[in-house]
């Protein structure tokens, strides 16, 4: 029973991990780069977030009707100023200067705050919880979290399937050069795709921060999670993200229960694992990445 | 009227010259033919006029517009339309979808879904079917198909026999006569010259980066084509 | 008797046309303009660099080998980024194995510790060879992170054993044989030794058919696969030798510094120094990452005590150098003076009237 209680911890916590990787995914998939600032930009989200609860006296929930459209206009400003300008320099250099990024993000937030682990006060919400047995219990929050992961991928899932400027997305992905001969401007797809990617990770940002705590450097560990979580589920696939991050979440909850000492580790050994003997991740999706 | 005037133009790849100083125009309505080698510059010829590769001199003139500096998105709203060589149907999206995603511009005029499906009914046949499982003849229906899809004043068509049995090719060929009867420009690269004479008006020949022969199609004879064609 | 193809050399010193067969046209030539003034240049240098312990105070020294680690670190990453065309933020994985593989050899297995040093920077690149089987099926972005990954593991891992001083580190005991002031001069003298084979080494690889095939397919791997370079191959002596070089790099570290504990020796900073170091050198170069690293150096000696302001400026610059500068400072210099100091491409020489007709009868 203790192992289905992890296992369901597990959901809860891969839903969050879900988010992150959804984010990621998506301006990989459009724009072939990786944001190396990725985890990082979601801590900015955090801390935005907090700072709107200090100042205004919100509840965290209620910052995000600012943190959802701020974090859409950074990731119009990072793909213009930029990726953009990146893209056309050389294939290594989106790399490099989103690193460069992260750094600065990183230590910008050092020194605005300070080292001290933060979070976002959601008071008795947050321990609330369903007692389904002694060994198993469904917090409210956790449950919520899940709930909300998944309303935000399929809502991107819908986009990119349904909506004119989702499909217009997807034939850019698919090959930037005739997207464009069809009357699509691919750096308006670009811009588009930074700010629903910055959109879902200032989400996944706050959400985290009522979860735990976090520190200037935790974008880091988010960035790695999120990673993993794309390889896992299979690069291109919205659920293949939702699949890779479930997994994840279950291998660090359950690693908790093998080895309490290292759960992130045992998350890490999961995913070199699918990466030897899986490498397409689980759903593959049928178009090359 | 004219409708399409290339001046004059050159194109590089890099250091390489692939077009020199080459001039061509189309009346409205009217239908060229480009024909030459592999190699002889008509796909760059193409891809210069529908905005995918830049000049480095000379001019392109669409309805009277220098679109020379114009990027490629913006000519399709003006509706230049090119079918690329190889097709580029986006894999991943279903037939339906590469068609509506030719209709991105919302172009007014006759060509709609339903419309290109009686034009065309293999493509009817196969909407829901993904891009990457399709022969290549199909492709190329749904290429078209997607092309029309933007209400073209100008079509560009490269090399649409390539690769395809005569008798897919004949019934491909055997839709311009609707595309022009609403009006359409038809500038068609080919590399099969039979059937470039007979689906065109107009025939110019391109030979290194340079037009060689150009004239009615029912005025050239085979030896000036072939001529101009290998340069001997 | 004239033979037939060949003709009598025109006085105004015109080039001879190549007689028929003679296989003679354009020359392909090292291109080595300035080859030999760098050469000794680069000898003078290290000449006076291997003087420093004996003219130098222990602080100069302490700091000199810290540059030559660091020269060490960014050659290294330029050759894998550069070169091969792979960004990678987890070489750190090898540098912290480097450190934790020499205390092993040496205070646990009674190795000579410079000895050790060897025979770990040879381990890591055993253990980098191995790594690429995984971390290969990623490309890119992804790439890099999956051998971040890689690094976080090493530590985890490392962490858990206590032999090796488990989270809190550890030090190296086997070098306390020495006098600390000889210990520093050794270790320096070690470090240049490093250095000056790695820049040795990576340019004399990239002269071999290795580092064609390297330049190639990171140019243009379609392309340089059609040609026949092995690409995967050739990206796999790459990875490798850079994990012999990180590893050397940490084993230079633990001599120096003598602690080491799991959370600095794999940390991602490590990666960030090197990303620094070649950024503002340039990439792609060999003296890029010595250029880099000797700034790199100078900035951290001045500016390092700012602590996050720092850091933000240092994360800015890199940003503006990717964007602005991808050549770095050795573009610059490449840019205006058109000096190639290490050269290891080739160029077309164009024909040479020879004196007296070479080919003649």
């Amino acid at each position: 029973m203790v192992w289905v209680n992890a296992v369901v911890q597990g959901l809860m916590l891969g839903g969050l991990y879900a988010l992150f990787a959804c984010g990621l995914s998506l301006m990989f998939g459009v724009m072939r780069t990786v944001n190396l600032a990725h985890g990082d930009l979601s801590v900015v989200a955090a801390y935005g977030s907090l700072a709107l609860v200090d100042a205004l006296g919100w509840s965290p929930f209620t910052t995000l009707l600012i943190v959802i459209p701020g974090m859409a206009i950074v990731g119009f400003l990072l793909q213009r100023v930029i990726l953009d300008r990146a893209l056309g320099v050389s294939a290594l250099a989106p790399l490099l200067a989103t690193f460069g990024l992260s750094i600065a993000l990183q230590n910008l937030l050092l020194q605005i705050d300070s080292p001290d682990a933060r979070i976002l006060p959601i008071g008795s919400f947050g321990i609330g919880s369903w007692r389904i047995s002694s060994q198993l219990s469904i917090g409210w929050f956790p449950l919520l979290t899940l709930g909300v992961a998944i309303v935000v991928l399929l809502a991107i899932e819908l986009f990119l399937q349904r909506a004119r400027l989702g499909t217009a997305m997807r034939a850019t992905r698919d090959d930037a050069a005739t997207a464009q001969l069809m009357g699509i401007d691919t750096r308006k797809m670009y811009a588009l795709a930074a700010m629903l990617a910055l959109a879902t990770v200032g989400i996944a940002g706050v959400f985290l921060g009522m979860r735990t705590t976090f520190t200037p450097t935790s974008g880091s560990d988010y960035l790695i999670f999120a990673f993993e979580a794309v390889v896992i589920g299979g690069i291109g696939s919205v659920r293949g993200t939702l699949a890779g991050g479930l997994v994840l979440g279950v291998a660090q909850t359950v690693g908790a229960q093998i080895n309490a000492a290292d759960p992130i580790l045992i998350g890490h050994l999961v995913f070199l694992t699918v990466l030897v003997v899986r490498p397409r991740g689980l759903f593959r999706s049928s178009v090359l990445a | 009227m004219i409708a399409l005037e290339v001046d004059a133009i050159d194109v590089h790849y890099g250091d390489f010259q692939a077009l020199w100083g080459v001039s061509a125009r189309v009346e409205l309505g009217g239908r060229l033919a480009i024909i030459g080698a592999n190699g002889a510059g008509k796909s760059t010829l193409l891809g210069a006029i529908a905005g995918s590769r830049p000049l480095t001199s000379g001019s392109i003139s669409f309805d009277g517009r220098d679109v020379s500096k114009l990027p490629a998105h913006a000519r399709v709203a003006l509706g230049i339309t090119l079918v690329p060589e190889g097709r580029r149907l986006f894999p991943s999206l279903t037939v339906e979808e590469n068609l509506t995603v030719g209709a991105f511009r919302r172009r007014v005029g006759p060509w709609s879904l339903d419309r290109v499906y009686e034009l065309l009914p293999i493509v009817a046949n196969l909407r829901q079917r993904r891009a990457n499982q399709l022969s290549g003849g199909e492709q190329q229906a749904v290429a078209i198909g997607r092309a029309l899809m933007n209400n073209p004043s100008l079509l560009l068509l490269d090399e649409v026999s390539l690769g395809l049995a005569p008798v897919i090719v004949q019934s491909l060929y055997a839709i311009l006569p609707d595309v022009s009867a609403e009006g359409t420009t038809v500038l068609l690269v080919e590399q099969d010259v039979g059937q470039a004479l007979a689906a065109a008006d107009r025939v110019q020949c391109l030979l290194e980066g340079r037009v060689t022969l150009e004239g009615d199609a029912k005025d050239l004879d085979r030896d000036s084509i072939r001529a101009a064609y290998f340069g001997v | 008797m004239s033979a037939p193809a060949a003709a009598t050399p025109d006085p105004a010193g015109a080039p001879l046309p190549a007689p028929a067969g003679s296989g003679a046209g354009p020359r392909v030539r090292r291109s080595a303009r300035f080859g030999w003034i760098a050469f000794v240049v680069f000898a003078v240098v290290v000449g006076l660099m291997a003087l420093v312990p004996v003219t130098q105070s222990v602080g100069n020294i302490n700091n000199l080998t810290q540059l030559l680690i660091l020269i060490v670190m960014g050659v290294t990453w330029n050759l894998l980024a550069g070169y091969a065309g792979l960004v990678s933020i987890g070489l750190q994985a090898f540098i912290g194995l480097g450190g934790y593989v020499l205390l092993e050899l040496a205070d646990h297995n009674g190795v000579q510790p410079f000895l050790a040093l060897g025979l770990a920077a040879l381990i890591c690149g055993a253990a980098a060879l191995a790594t690429s089987f995984v971390v290969f099926r990623l490309r890119g972005g992804y790439f890099a992170i999956g051998t971040w990954v890689v690094a976080e593991v090493f530590s985890l891992i490392t962490a858990q054993v206590n032999s090796l001083g488990g989270g809190s580190g550890t030090s190296l005991n086997s070098l306390s044989y020495l006098e600390p002031l000889t210990r520093l001069k050794d270790v320096y003298w070690a470090a240049l030794i490093c250095a000056v084979l790695a820049l040795a080494g990576v340019y004399l690889l990239l002269r071999t058919r290795t580092g064609l095939a390297l330049t190639a397919t990171r140019d243009d791997e379609d392309g340089a696969r059609s040609l026949g370079v092995r690409s995967v191959l050739t990206r796999r002596i790459a990875f490798t030798v850079a994990g012999i070089g990180c590893g050397a790099a940490g084993g230079l570290y633990l001599m120096s510094n003598l602690d080491i504990v799991p959370s600095s020796a794999y940390s991602v900073n490590l990666s960030a120094y090197m990303i620094f170091i070649v950024l503002i050198g340039g990439v792609g170069t060999i003296e890029g990452p010595v250029i880099g690293a000797v700034v790199f150096w100078y900035i951290q000696l001045e500016f390092a005590s700012y602590g996050a302001y720092y850091l933000i400026a240092l994360g800015v610059l890199a940003v503006l150098m990717t964007l602005v500068l991808p050549g770095g400072v050795a573009g610059l210099i490449r840019r205006f003076t058109r000096v190639d100091p290490f050269p290891v491409g080739y160029t077309l020489a164009s024909e040479e009237p020879t004196s007296g007709g070479a080919q003649g009868p």
